[in-house]
């Protein structure tokens, strides 16, 4: 049976830390309901669930850092307009985004897309996806 | 008198969605507005920047306030969703935080300071409002009559309550009171505020076509013959993205996505051919002609004269 301790390490309180700046301390009020998960409408294919990196969060987890959850975010505000402490999740999101880019990497990369891709989709895709995806 | 009001039109309304634009245009004058285009627009980032410690992205937004006022304006209307949303986010940002608000101002020290007194509306917010639903009906002389259309909100006109166009943002019925004056006939779905995925369409375009199965799919099961949208994205992902649906789940049936301004135009009686249905992915002219509102009267006359 594996247990989480709870540390107090400086690295863990430093990474929650960073979270608040860039989300608000609201991400402390969570008390894990699960109302952001039942809502959000690409949970399914998420290797974290959004309250389950909440939690992560509050206990100061970088590992979150790894899951795949605030990159298939298309930040739709579900969970935050419905979350009963009021916690804006989609920002939660947003600052893991930014916490990974700012690190120079990026989750999209030009190289990537498909020349049919870049003929057809529209640049209010392209505009959006950089600026959530990519350094 | 004609009435005019500053309007916002966006990247995407001047190309991928350029007949969202032209339909806009054509049903507001007919309705007694001048849209007039802000001279000097720019990109209103397409998606409001969400981290506390980043002002940048709500730089090219509050531009667009100073255009607005710069232009005689004190308020701007726009027509694509993910531009309302930014815009008018950013806009409420700079009215509640002081000390951002200055910050924006230094950085653009070349602008003149802006104050926060500009109001940013969606074109739905307009109808509702001021030209009023009532007057849109008066205007109609090719009534929508048996065309089940499902309206379809997607997350920028709702979300974050503060700046939703309706008041029930878990259930709204603007779309379907628009439907109603143009004499079509609502279907309203549970996944009508679902999200359609979005920008994912760039680098998880396999997410986004399990949305659009999902969301066409569950309109298409309550006979929706076609579904009526207000943003370019949404549009793009839920009539392209059926392309990969079909390869998903060989039983789904295709339905046309369109923009509330066509089917607004096309009630209004203005000419099919206007509207842009060429450019959609999935044709929405065959339903269309099916329920009687589009027809080819002197197509046919030339066919006899033959």
């Amino acid at each position: 049976m594996a247990f989480v301790k709870l540390t107090k390490s400086k690295k863990n309180i430093q990474f929650r830390e960073k979270v608040i700046e860039l989300a608000g301390n609201a991400v402390i009020k969570c008390y894990q309901c699960g109302e952001c998960s039942g809502g959000c409408p690409e949970a399914g294919a998420m290797d974290l669930l959004p309250n389950q990196v909440m939690h992560k969060i509050q206990l100061g987890d970088e590992s979150v850092l790894h899951a795949n959850t605030f990159w298939i975010c298309s930040t739709c505000l579900v969970c935050s307009t419905r979350c009963p402490k009021g916690i804006d999740i989609a920002k939660v999101m947003e600052a893991l985004r930014e916490i990974v880019l700012r690190s120079k990497q990026s989750y999209l990369t030009l190289d990537s897309l498909e020349e049919d891709d870049l003929k057809e989709i529209p640049q209010i895709a392209f505009v959006s996806s950089f600026k959530k995806q990519t350094q | 008198m004609t009435e005019k009001i500053a309007y916002y039109p966006g990247c995407t309304a001047k190309s991928y969605a350029k007949y969202m634009d032209s339909t806009a245009r054509i049903v507001m004058k007919e309705l007694g507005i001048e849209l007039v285009e802000l001279d000097r627009w720019n990109c209103c980032g397409t998606v409001y920047g969400l981290a506390d410690d980043n002002l940048y992205s709500q730089l090219a937004p509050i531009r667009n306030m100073i255009r607005t006022l710069e232009n005689g304006f004190d308020e701007v209307v726009t027509i694509c969703s993910m531009c309302y949303n930014t815009l008018a986010r950013a806009n409420d940002l700079f009215k509640s935080d002081k000390e951002k608000a200055d910050r924006l101002n230094a950085f653009m020290y070349k602008e003149p300071d802006y104050e926060g007194n500009v109001t940013v509306l969606h074109l739905l917010d307009l109808l509702v409002k001021r030209v009023k639903f009532q007057a849109v009906k008066e205007k109609v002389t090719n009534p929508l009559k048996g065309l089940k259309i499902a309206p379809y909100y997607g997350c920028t006109l709702l979300r974050p309550r503060e700046i939703s166009i309706d008041e029930n943002i878990e259930h709204p019925s603007i779309l379907s009171e628009l439907i109603f004056a143009l004499g079509g006939e609502p279907v309203e779905d549970p996944y009508m505020t679902e999200c359609c995925g979005s920008y994912l369409t760039v680098k998880d375009k396999h997410l986004v076509a399990d949305r659009t199965n999902k969301i066409v799919g569950s309109m298409q099961k309550r006979s929706a013959d076609i579904i009526m949208v207000s943003c370019p994205l949404c549009q793009f992902n839920l009539d392209r993205r059926q392309k990969e649906v079909k390869a998903l789940n060989p039983a789904f049936h295709k339905v046309p996505i369109v923009y509330f301004t066509q089917l607004m135009a096309l009630a209004m009686g203005v000419d099919y051919k206007k509207l842009g249905f060429q450019d959609h992915y999935v044709d929405p002219v065959p339903i269309l002609k099916k329920r009687g509102l589009i027809r080819e009267k002197k197509k046919v006359a030339a066919k006899i004269a033959k």
